[in-house]
């Protein structure tokens, strides 16, 4: 099986544990969605080959739409008609059922080849015209990605955003034994938590994980010498490389939009300030210089400047300052939260999401959104124990940590509340997501 | 040696006191070990300054080298919610900690910061190394050398138990002092 080979891969470069240990399976759960769903008919794909395929294309579209959209799709079992193609689609049969629009495929094996070709059409069914089409050809392994690349035509066809539907997810993974034993792995996966490999195994802690932008490395700290420091990684490969050595804290390490450097959380100064470090030249810049905390930077998207936390007023708060500017010349970002964290810029550069603690009295820490123009707040989650959000790349959603019945989960809700799922793991607590850049 | 000479005198002078009041000081040293039974760690550094000062007089102990090797035996100093700072009630205890280091200046330690898994990982890294920091600003104030000492954290990343209760959070608020 392809994913044991991968196991084994990974393994090769990693610590060899007595127990062999599963990649934990993450299933996703729908936990609210909005009220008024746009209603989507979309057709099981017919199938003109011999054998069973391994993967249902149209499920994986409706799957898709339902957890990150605002759709509904309409039950198979209700459907008048199943076309799988244009010349076999009558728009009555669809509006007599209330669809704003409707998707059908085929699904054949390329002629003299092991490749599988997929033909999806997508209508508008109020004004009766296509809107999409095309043919996308792989392997039955890549049916996956097929299913979640038309996801993405559809998404951007009626909301106008782009699809975030062919994006992946690292995160860490802990099996706590006793106070002396505990198994950590980060893996990879889906967005949705499919198809999880495991790019690291250790019997120490891994924290902060971060996708370089072109998606290809990440960088991770890892406590295998019984030291938090900084380690590159290539995903292909699984070539590791140590970045950093410094005394202390070594953490937070965060790729620049232009690949070129990390921004990273050193205290070998005396206390945890910013730095970063050129990956080229391994030249290392000190950013903060502040008695207090400095820690959990984010970089601006243009990468001229870098958001973080510091407690320097006594609690928590969120930060902006420049690259180059004095280490006096920082902004501070929050004033109305007890205690304000890991603080980052949605896409649209104004609001930050960030973890917000209201008050002293009440220790509950919630994933918000606070526009920084009108100051605004809105809280995005009904648990009390968030940390670590992680946007998507197309800004439309959220992930990150949190507890549920006792367990660690990775939750996703909607930049506006609305819609939301979670991927709670078979085995083990889940935690500290980093949502995968654009990656085709 | 200097050392040597003070634990002497305070040996005789406890030779004296406990030919004096034997009853009543064992009945302390009972009462002493039952407090510290809870506080405890497993495996302590021990009775190094105690043996040391012990021989020659009768073998019991004076209550100063009892509190001391009490002391030593607490390897894990609880802290309060959001507090960076040692508990009060502590200072007497690490006070025997620094001594027991400056006397015995080859002994190495290393403070293992831990916090409570509520707020933000990055935070509690660095919280956990900031606790561990107070407990070793005031080892090396009362005569410890830094070069005596490793400082590390590990935040919420290894917590003593697993819950979301107060009882688990106010144990996984920790520095533990691990010998090396």
């Amino acid at each position: 099986m392809t994913l044991k080979r991968l196991h084994a891969f990974a393994l090769s470069f990693l610590f060899l544990l007595q127990i062999s240990t599963a990649h934990a399976e993450l299933s996703i759960q729908i936990t609210q969605g909005i009220d008024n769903p746009i209603p989507i008919a979309i057709v099981p794909f017919s199938w003109e080959g011999s054998g069973v395929l391994s993967e249902d294309v149209a499920e994986i579209v409706s799957s898709d739409l339902q957890q990150v959209g605002e759709f509904r799709a309409l039950s198979p079992s209700n459907m008048l008609a199943m076309p799988r193609e244009e010349r076999e689609v009558y728009y009555r049969d669809w509006s007599v059922l209330a669809q704003d629009y409707l998707l059908v495929g085929k699904v054949q094996r390329s002629p003299g080849s092991q490749l599988i070709s997929v033909q999806y059409e997508f209508f508008d069914i109020n004004r009766e015209i296509k809107l999409a089409g095309e043919v996308l050809t792989g392997t039955e392994a890549q049916l996956r990605d097929i299913g979640h690349e038309i996801s993405n035509v559809v998404f951007e066809l009626v909301t106008g955003n782009r699809g975030a539907f062919t994006t992946q997810i690292l995160y860490v993974v802990s099996d706590y034994v006793s106070p002396e034993l505990s198994y950590f792995r980060l893996e990879k996966a889906d967005y949705d938590g499919r198809r999880a490999q495991v790019l690291l195994e250790s019997r120490e802690p891994i924290m902060s994980p971060s996708w370089s932008p072109n998606g290809l490395d990440i960088a991770y700290v890892s406590f295998e010498t019984d030291l938090p420091r900084i380690y590159t990684q290539n995903i292909a490969t699984g070539q590791r490389r140590q970045i950093t050595n410094y005394p202390n804290i070594n953490s937070s390490p965060v790729w620049s939009p232009d690949g070129t450097k990390l921004a990273m959380v050193l205290s070998k100064d005396g206390s945890p300030d910013i730095y970063v470090h050129d990956l080229l030249s391994n030249q290392l810049t000190r950013i903060t210089d502040h008695p207090a905390i400095d820690t959990e930077p984010a970089w601006s998207r243009d990468g001229r400047s870098i958001v973080f936390m510091s407690d320097r007023t006594g609690q928590p708060q969120i930060y902006q300052m420049e690259i180059g500017a004095s280490s006096y010349e920082v902004e501070r970002l929050t004033y109305d939260c007890f205690q304000c964290a890991k603080g980052q810029f949605l896409p649209d550069g104004i609001n930050l999401v960030h973890v917000r603690r209201e008050t002293r009295q009440s220790p509950q820490y919630q994933i918000s959104i606070m526009n920084t123009e009108t100051l605004r707040v809105i809280s995005l989650t009904s648990t009390s124990l968030d940390e670590s959000p992680s946007v998507a790349p197309n800004g439309s959603m959220i992930m990150y940590g949190t507890k549920y019945n006792g367990r660690g989960v990775l939750d996703a809700v909607s930049i506006d509340g609305r819609v939301k799922f979670r991927l709670p793991s078979s085995q083990g607590d889940v935690r500290e997501p980093a949502w995968s850049p654009f990656l085709n | 040696m200097r050392g040597n000479s003070q634990w002497l005198k305070f040996a005789i002078a406890g030779l004296v006191l406990v030919s004096l009041a034997a009853c009543k000081s064992s009945e302390d040293a009972e009462a002493q070990t039952d407090e510290m039974g809870s506080e405890m760690g497993s495996a302590g550094t021990s009775t190094s300054a105690a043996q040391a000062s012990g021989a020659g007089t009768s073998g019991r102990l004076t209550q100063e080298q009892i509190q001391a090797e009490n002391a030593l035996r607490q390897t894990v100093f609880y802290f309060d919610f959001d507090v960076a700072e040692f508990k009060p009630e502590d200072r007497e205890t690490l006070t025997f900690h620094a001594r027991d280091l400056a006397s015995n200046p080859s002994k190495r330690l290393r403070l293992e910061g831990h916090a409570d898994e509520r707020g933000t990982r990055e935070y509690n890294l660095a919280l956990g190394e900031r606790r561990a920091n107070s407990i070793l600003n005031y080892l090396i104030v009362n005569g410890a050398s830094r070069s005596q000492i490793e400082v590390v954290s590990y935040g919420e990343e290894r917590p003593a138990m697993t819950g979301q209760s107060q009882s688990v959070y106010n144990r996984n608020r920790r520095v533990e002092v691990v010998a090396r």
